[in-house]
């Protein structure tokens, strides 16, 4: 037998000796408390309002349903943030690397204020000063269009909650400075002789950074990108600070309720796992496409 | 009649008092072709970047195809003087995620406007004078060295240029791929393509070349015909150059 397969063979027994004491760990303590891993009382009556629910929903209605709807809820704000973000990262990415020296300068200020203050502040700031900081009076750049107040904003019919609101703005604002960064990267790494070659054959510098230098710049951008993409995500939880009901704040009230911890805390990772393994595998297959159709 | 290329007292300096061009002057007729040569960091590369706005300049003006442009850099003339004038590199900057025929069609839809199938028609015959037909489908990293300095040349034939500049064109070339470049230049001069061509090609500059305008440190030391140049050159820094490259 060779040395690599046995080293294998004893990294493969410790982690199986490691996991059993969890195992036995956990069954024990749920002994101990009398307690059994179960999963029935999801369909009991949850006897809890929500602040929103994308679907019909009543406090009659089951715990599993709440907790759909409180899935629901992240998932709205996880996909608008995601494609918020990724605007504004684009933007502020290629401004900062080839735009004037003032908008370059802005945008060099507002990349450092967000990646040096915490996320919680953010939100808290997006929140209370930002929404709850307006008036009832209602402030409305182009009548009947669009309006913005303490109770969130309206756009075309389309109403959002402050709560909503503040997270959306927070966690796009956030993570567009980081997906600003990757996408300088990005840009940065593709070489200035590509920039000459386009300038010397007349292409203007937005049209020439469009057909030319970002399709270059994808493969470098789209790792990154995904990572910023499953920090959103997992971000999204901080929800619970802006009283917005998502699923980790209705899994909040649903443990107080039940005392179901452990239960709540599978269906809670296990939900985020599978969010979080679909953006990674939609990012890759985006990835797997931009690579085939450059051919270096 | 109007020079193509004019070029009055240009001059540039990165740090103070150390020029990078001082005071050049010099014109280009239709039909000509003007061999850049000198030592590296003399300047060369500059020059010819500055008649197409790849390189700004502080003092002077430049006349190129009747447009002129000074210190103040004007993006709009100078975009007008790229879609006239074409460029080919040292290191090709072909576009790597675009195919060989991509690479060529690009600009004159894009760029001028032109139809996809008059552009591809076009670059089908530029790829066909370059001897490299069949590679129109290829990827630039499948090609030679050679082979992908030929598709810059057609990239920059596409647009219907009504002047070529050449910066080093075969410096990064094997040594056996260099005259595939250089036949396909003699024929462009042939034609009567109006040329500016930085290069330590004597061979070529002597054969090709109606000037040699010799640069050192900035300054033209001597503008001559390649006759005079190479065999009785009037200044003894171009021979002490010439001596250099001899020897190599």
């Amino acid at each position: 037998m060779s040395k690599k397969l046995t080293y294998q063979i004893v990294v493969l027994f410790l982690l199986a000796i490691l996991l059993s004491i969890l195992i036995n760990n956990l069954s024990i303590n749920l002994s101990r408390s009398g307690l059994q891993l179960s999963f029935s009382w999801l369909l009991r009556p949850a006897s809890f309002a929500l602040a929103e629910n994308p679907l019909p929903y009543s406090p009659s209605d089951t715990y599993a349903w709440a907790l759909f709807m409180g899935w629901l809820n992240s998932l709205k704000v996880i996909l608008s943030s995601l494609i918020l973000a990724t605007f504004i990262g684009v933007f502020i990415g290629i401004v900062r690397t080839v735009g004037n020296s003032v908008l370059g300068f802005l945008a060099a200020i507002y990349i450092t204020l967000i990646r040096q203050t915490p996320l919680l502040l953010q939100l808290m700031f997006w929140y209370f000063v930002a929404f709850l900081g307006l008036k009832d009076s209602i402030f409305m750049p182009i009548k009947g269009m669009i309006s913005i107040s303490n109770k969130g904003i309206e756009f075309l019919g389309l109403s959002l909650s402050s709560e909503f609101s503040a997270l959306l703005f927070g966690l796009s604002v956030f993570t567009g400075a980081y997906i600003a960064e990757v996408v300088r990267g990005g840009i940065l790494s593709v070489s200035r002789g590509q920039w000459e070659a386009f300038r010397s054959l007349g292409f203007s510098e937005i049209n020439g950074l469009f057909k030319i230098i970002i399709p270059q710049a994808l493969p470098a951008i789209i790792p990154g990108l995904t990572s910023q993409y499953l920090n959103l995500a997992k971000n999204s939880t901080l929800a619970i600070a802006v009283g917005y009901s998502d699923i980790y704040a209705i899994n909040d009230t649903v443990i107080n309720q039940t005392g179901r911890t452990i239960e709540s805390f599978i269906i809670l990772l296990s939900s985020f796992f599978l969010l979080n393994l679909l953006i990674s595998n939609l990012m890759e297959v985006i990835n797997k496409i931009t690579l085939n159709s450059k051919k270096i | 009649m109007e020079h193509i290329v004019s070029a009055k007292n240009l001059s540039k300096s990165y740090t103070k008092g150390l020029y990078a061009l001082d005071n050049i002057s010099l014109q280009v007729d239709e039909g000509k072709v003007l061999v850049v040569m000198g030592p590296s960091g003399s300047g060369k590369s500059t020059l010819i970047r500055t008649f197409n706005g790849l390189e700004a300049f502080d003092a002077g003006e430049l006349n190129i195809l009747g447009i002129r442009i000074d210190a103040s850099h004007d993006e709009r003339r100078i975009r007008q003087i790229r879609k006239r004038v074409g460029m080919v590199f040292q290191q090709f900057n072909l576009f790597p995620h675009l195919s060989i025929l991509e690479n060529i069609v690009l600009a004159p839809v894009q760029v001028q406007k032109r139809l996809q199938t008059e552009a591809e028609e076009h670059a089908m015959y530029l790829l066909a004078q370059m001897g490299i037909a069949t590679h129109a489908n290829k990827y630039p990293s499948q090609l030679s060295g050679g082979e992908q300095q030929r598709v810059a040349i057609a990239r920059a034939l596409a647009l219907k240029p009504e002047l070529l500049l050449f910066d080093e064109p075969t410096s990064a070339l094997d040594p056996e791929r260099v005259n595939e470049v250089l036949d396909v230049m003699r024929n462009l001069a042939k034609q009567g393509m109006t040329m500016i061509v930085v290069t330590h090609e004597v061979g070529f500059a002597k054969e090709v070349g109606d000037q040699v305008l010799f640069l050192d440190s900035g300054k033209v030391i001597e503008t001559s015909t390649p006759n005079v140049f190479f065999s009785n050159a009037r200044h003894e820094r171009s021979r002490k150059f010439l001596n250099q490259i001899e020897n190599k």
